[in-house]
């Protein structure tokens, strides 16, 4: 990370810090930097930033490096933060409004962060779509925008060898209520992706 | 008891084996389960990606729909069972996001219902009533019981026994005649989905939790997640690829062996659809 002066960073991103706050419910302030929720983050060691890195990131309104850093990603919401924290941060919880937050922005995720988005979302096309995940649907279509177009291929096989894989969708009749759901989230939400 | 069933989406593929064994084992239990009509996807793992509204929603259908049975609700997966016990939480604690939410839905749900995982409902039966069903005891097990997170965490949410140390699957086991073993890797995260878009991550955290199994003289696992079960078994193969290991140790749902013990048709357990082979240690059961 290149030099920041930390006082304006505060200053200028003052509504960055509060709104963390308000959306997370967190008391992000609290956080004195032990440590303990990266001694036991099993992802930390594929991270940009640690988990209490991007807490202090999020003290000192480092907005931008921490809209497009990987670790909001990469984080696999396991909670052993969360569970954790002395001082009860929902660490996990700050992960999720941040990612929620980069992708209201527009924010395009680094490396190998981009293909987790590209993965919420296309199992969520499903989802939209049937009413119900389709794992085959979910894989074609990750792979297409992924444009990795074998990846997954290997596995395959073996699943439909073993009937674990469906080629058509299990569908939910009412379907249409579950594309309601998305279409008033996004509605109240104002926009987004 | 009867519950309203929650089966989630990998029902009838990834997680098939886990769905017919928790459907016999439960019969046998007299547990009734009663699936919820029409339901629909929870989000679990890509919905809090995108909005905390859609994240809570998703859930909240199908817990309107349960309501509407007059039933607590019940499921073998555990991120289902994460989801669906959150969004309640979230929903009982906050009325105004219970308002918002069900006007996302277009469906009405008060906050009446409890939300249990399978491994709870079959923990609370009686261990003598349990006990009793046990026909086969599985002699020469050495069982490293998997919990993975999200049945376990954050406590907040689960309320099980211990997020740290959780002894519950271990108990259900042991009733089962198996031995269970302590070993440190109990609540590690397999990584879930993160397998999808970056596998290289995911066998590193397979192969620490794999290795700490084997190291403490484990013959399997037993899980009570579909995703963990996936990238345990399926991915093991890439585990022994990509990093050179060699482990060929079998991943059984717990619902497998407690049926297999209560004597129930090997063929409805279906503890044959593994990737990693299950017969060494089966045979071992006889
Ligand atoms: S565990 Fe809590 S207090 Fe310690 S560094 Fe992490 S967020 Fe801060
Ligand atoms: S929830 Fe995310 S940040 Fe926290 S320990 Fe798990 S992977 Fe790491």
């Amino acid at each position: 990370m290149e030099p920041i002066n930390v006082n304006q960073s505060i200053s200028k991103n003052a509504d960055f810090i509060e709104q963390v706050g308000i959306e997370s419910g967190q008391p992000v302030h609290k956080c004195y930097q032990c440590g303990k929720c990266t001694a036991g983050c099993p992802v930390a060691f594929a991270m940009d930033y640690p988990p209490n890195q991007v807490i202090r990131m999020v003290q000192l309104g480092l907005k931008e490096e921490l809209l497009r850093c990987n670790s909001i990603w990469l984080c696999a919401t396991c909670s052993t933060c969360t569970t954790r924290c002395p001082c009860n941060i929902e660490i996990a919880h700050v992960m999720e409004v941040l990612r929620v937050m980069a992708g209201r922005s527009g924010t395009t995720p680094p490396g190998k962060a981009k293909n987790v988005e590209l993965f919420y979302d296309s199992f969520l096309n499903t989802v939209e779509k049937y009413g119900r995940m389709f794992e085959v649907g979910t894989i074609l279509q990750y792979n297409l925008k992924s444009k990795k177009p074998f990846n997954n291929a290997d596995l395959g096989l073996p699943m439909f060898q073993k009937g674990k894989l469906k080629l058509g969708p299990s569908k939910v009749k009412n379907a249409n209520e579950v594309a309601r759901i998305f279409a008033e989230a996004r509605r109240m939400e104002g926009g987004g992706k | 008891m009867k519950y309203a069933y929650y089966p989630g989406c990998s029902y009838h593929t990834s997680g098939k084996e886990y769905e017919a064994s928790t459907r016999v084992v439960a019969k046998n239990l007299g547990l009734e389960l009663v699936e919820i009509p029409d339901w629909s996807c929870c989000g679990a793992t890509a919905a809090h990606g995108k909005s905390h509204l859609l994240n809570v929603a998703l859930p909240a259908r199908n817990l309107a729909l349960a309501e509407e049975m007059g039933l607590d609700v019940t499921t073998p997966c555990a991120s289902c069972y994460q989801q669906l016990a959150y969004a309640n939480k979230c929903m009982i604690e906050d009325k105004k996001l219970k308002e918002k939410v069900n006007q996302v839905t277009g469906k009405t749900y008060n906050g009446t219902l409890k939300v249990k995982s399978i491994v709870e409902v079959i923990g609370s039966i009686a261990p003598e009533y349990i006990k009793a069903q046990i026909v086969k005891p599985l002699k020469g097990l050495k069982i490293a019981a998997y919990y993975g997170c999200l049945l376990v965490r954050p406590p907040k949410v689960t309320n099980f026994d211990d997020a740290e140390n959780p002894m519950f699957l271990d108990n259900i086991m042991r009733l089962a005649g198996a031995e269970t073993l302590d070993w440190p890797h109990k609540t590690e995260c397999c990584g879930g989905s993160l397998a999808v878009s970056n596998l290289d991550i995911v066998v590193k955290m397979l192969n620490r939790i794999i290795k700490a199994a084997v190291e403490c003289g484990a013959n399997c696992f037993v899980v009570a997640c579909p995703l963990c079960h996936f990238n345990l078994d399926m991915h093991q193969k890439s585990c022994n690829k990509m990093l050179g290991t060699s482990y060929t140790i079998p991943v059984f749902y717990f619902t497998q062996l407690l049926g297999l013990a209560m004597g129930l048709n090997q063929q409805d357990l279906q503890l044959g659809s593994h990737f990693t082979d299950t017969q060494k240690v089966l045979s071992m059961v006889g």
